[in-house]
């Protein structure tokens, strides 16, 4: 009966009976996320020399590349027209600005940066390699060391003060990438569910979370799936660890801080938000994103990282934390995008979106994209190699 | 010879030569990223020069304002239809609609608009079990806002507002990335299924520039709909703008300050 009269009260406007934007612009502030968080653990290691992140150092940027690499892709699978997506660079609307309109420009400078800051950090060890090497593969590694067989003293450190610089600018432009996502959500008025300061800065810091989660679980998988676990470095697990603690914790703190917010203030836009969260969403929200992907991380992160637990737990237990942490900016970002626009504009009730398996922004398609930068990660894998070689123990001071 | 000359030429300011080739193929390649404008406004005015019944077409300084009267309102769906036929818009997308509210007794407000109200109400909702004390049409449209949020967000600039305040879509120039459609608080926005890209009311630009009435206005049998310049004082939106009838717009706490006014608009209507 009371379906029925939910039934009955429910309205919105005709163009708005369904969420426009798809799964695409779901993993698109996903992919973006994975990037910087990765990022930001490679500017841990070379820019604030983090010691026990070393090992991963190398790993977390051609991490970070694969999956940037993968970042307009969604996008240009969204649009209506992409073939004129170099509009957005070409006549981008500052005058309003347009929150979009600088995102190829960030994207852009970050895609450069990321990949010189890579043909540094590797420059030595792929002049090494490229003696090595005959056929194609000489080829490659001769274009990527930009053609010089430098392996002095004064070269590499001339590399090592170049990647420090760059990782430098890095951070902030990985934040900003970051950071400026969450604004485009942030900055739209007229959904109540997106329209928060904070909205940023809660990007942000999940993207921190799924790029710390993503490096944790591949930096085990990998081993394990080439038969290397016991290469895997107590203290690095446990350093990743605890920075993955600490960042979801003030993910999750803003996360809910937004909330109880909002609830406090109790606007008639809250009306309509709480009624989408206790409605439609309650799943994917309380169930899923807050009770099951954060409550129980947060206390399974805290108790690996404060307690002395053996390496075996630490390596199990962090996987399994991480990509629970995975899923849950997975299903944050489909609350956020999906829900904003669930919450419909008639302010009377609730827009639907059920994608479709093979349709063309459908689920088959979003699996497809994220595991394309997983294949990506391991074609690149056989010219980088991930992890620290002796090249990288050498010392140089 | 002359190639001697040139040569020379090249020799002694290569840098001032080589300033030049970028200059012009900079300049080349700009004229081909640069959209032309499509039409002048004197070309579409030249179209049809005897239709000047209503308002001054030339008239860039004019100051546009559509008014809905929901009293008057039947529900009959006619602005609908004609909308459609003249925007060829696809089945299932809405330039315009109508609302239908009907409050119970108890002040629970019902809204439907099955086909946007195309095909009219000749049939009563016969889900509400209450005794009914109000119901009442609300037709939908392009609020024309002072402060469009679509303009504000669209990436590429292909929304734009004309110097005569009409916020309009190019759509040779449209990335369709739907981002407006969020933004407007009216969702008066839709991705066009035959174009791929953003679209949505014009209060009919192309017929007021030929001095033509919006086609709904047009339509309405009842002229609850009504179209003009707020400056020509003998206009009836004119004369009601400046009578003590009272005018709402929609949403005003978002501040996008619509040009889009209602006449005996309840206080249950989003």
């Amino acid at each position: 009966m009371e379906h029925l009269a939910m039934e009955a009260l429910n309205y919105v406007f005709p163009n708005d009976v369904h969420a426009h934007w798809t799964l695409m612009i779901v993993i698109y502030p996903y992919i973006t996320g994975v990037v910087a968080g990765a990022f930001i653990v490679s500017a841990l290691a070379h820019v604030f020399h983090v010691k026990s992140l070393m090992p991963v150092a190398k790993f977390a940027l051609i991490f970070a590349l694969s999956w940037l690499l993968f970042v307009t892709a969604p996008l240009l699978n969204h649009l209506g027209h992409p073939e004129r997506a170099l509009n957005m660079l070409f006549t981008p609307n500052f005058a309003g600005p347009s929150m979009m309109a600088g995102f190829g420009y960030i994207y852009m400078a970050y895609s450069i940066l990321l990949i010189f800051e890579i043909l540094f950090v590797y420059r030595y060890e792929l002049t090494l390699l490229k003696q090595n090497a005959t056929g194609l593969k000489k080829n490659i590694y001769e274009l990527l060391t930009l053609g010089t067989n430098d392996i002095t003293k004064s070269g590499r450190e001339f590399d090592h003060k170049v990647a420090f610089i760059l990782g430098a600018v890095g951070i902030p432009l990985a934040c900003s990438l970051h950071g400026y996502v969450g604004f485009i959500f942030g900055a739209v008025k007229s959904v109540e569910w997106w329209f928060t300061p904070l909205m940023p800065i809660i990007f942000l810091l999940s993207a921190s979370v799924s790029g710390i989660a993503g490096m944790i679980l591949f930096y085990v998988l990998i081993k394990k799936i080439t038969n290397k676990m016991s290469d895997i470095q107590t203290d690095t697990i446990k350093t990743l660890i605890k920075l993955l603690w600490a960042f979801f914790i003030f993910d999750f703190l803003f996360e809910m801080i937004e909330l109880a917010v909002h609830a406090y203030g109790g606007t008639l836009g809250w009306h309509h938000v709480s009624s989408a969260l206790n409605g439609p969403m309650q799943w994917t929200f309380w169930t899923m994103q807050v009770k099951i992907l954060s409550v129980i991380p947060f206390l399974v992160l805290g108790y690996l990282s404060l307690v002395k637990v053996s390496r075996n737990v630490l390596i199990v237990g962090g996987s399994i934390v991480s990509f629970m942490l995975l899923a849950q900016v997975l299903f944050m970002r489909w609350n956020v995008v999906i829900g904003g626009q669930i919450m419909a504009k008639s302010e009377r009730g609730f827009a639907t979106y059920h994608p479709m398996m093979f349709e063309k922004e459908g689920i088959a398609m979003t699996i497809i994209m994220l595991v394309a930068p997983l294949v990506t990660l391991w074609i690149l894998s056989k010219i980088f190699p991930l992890w620290e070689t002796q090249a990288d123990k050498e010392p140089l001071h | 010879m002359k190639n001697k000359i040139t040569q020379s030429f090249i020799d002694n300011n290569r840098r001032g030569f080589i300033e030049d080739v970028m200059k012009g193929s900079i300049a080349g390649s700009l004229m081909l990223m640069i959209p032309m404008q499509s039409k002048l406004f004197s070309e579409v005015l030249g179209e049809d020069p005897k239709a000047a019944e209503t308002i001054n077409p030339m008239d860039l300084e004019a100051n546009y304002c559509f008014m809905v009267d929901v009293t008057g309102c039947i529900g009959c769906g006619s602005c609908c239809v004609a909308d459609r036929k003249e925007n060829n818009v696809p089945q299932n997308q809405y330039r315009t609609w109508v609302e239908r509210y009907v409050i119970d007794i108890y002040n629970t407000v019902y809204v439907d608009s099955p086909n946007g109200g195309e095909e009219g109400y000749s049939q009563p909702r016969k889900d509400i079990k209450e005794e009914i004390k109000d119901a009442f049409f609300v037709p939908k449209l392009c609020n024309m806002c002072d402060e469009p949020s679509c303009v504000q967000v669209c990436p590429v600039g292909a929304t734009f507002t004309t110097p005569d305040k009409f916020v309009l879509v190019d759509n040779t120039h449209c990335v369709a990335c739907g981002y407006c459609v969020q933004a407007c608080p009216y969702g008066v926005r839709f991705i066009n299924e035959e174009t791929k890209t953003a679209d949505k009311c014009t209060w009919c630009y192309h017929r007021v520039r030929k001095g033509k009435l919006p086609a709904c206005v047009n339509a309405c049998p009842t002229g609850a709909r009504k179209f003009g310049d707020l400056n020509d004082r003998d206009s009836e939106v004119s004369k009601i703008y400046h009578s003590k009838e009272v005018l709402r717009v929609l949403k005003k706490s978002l501040g996008n300050e619509p040009s889009l006014y209602y006449v005996g608009l309840h206080e249950e209507v989003v």
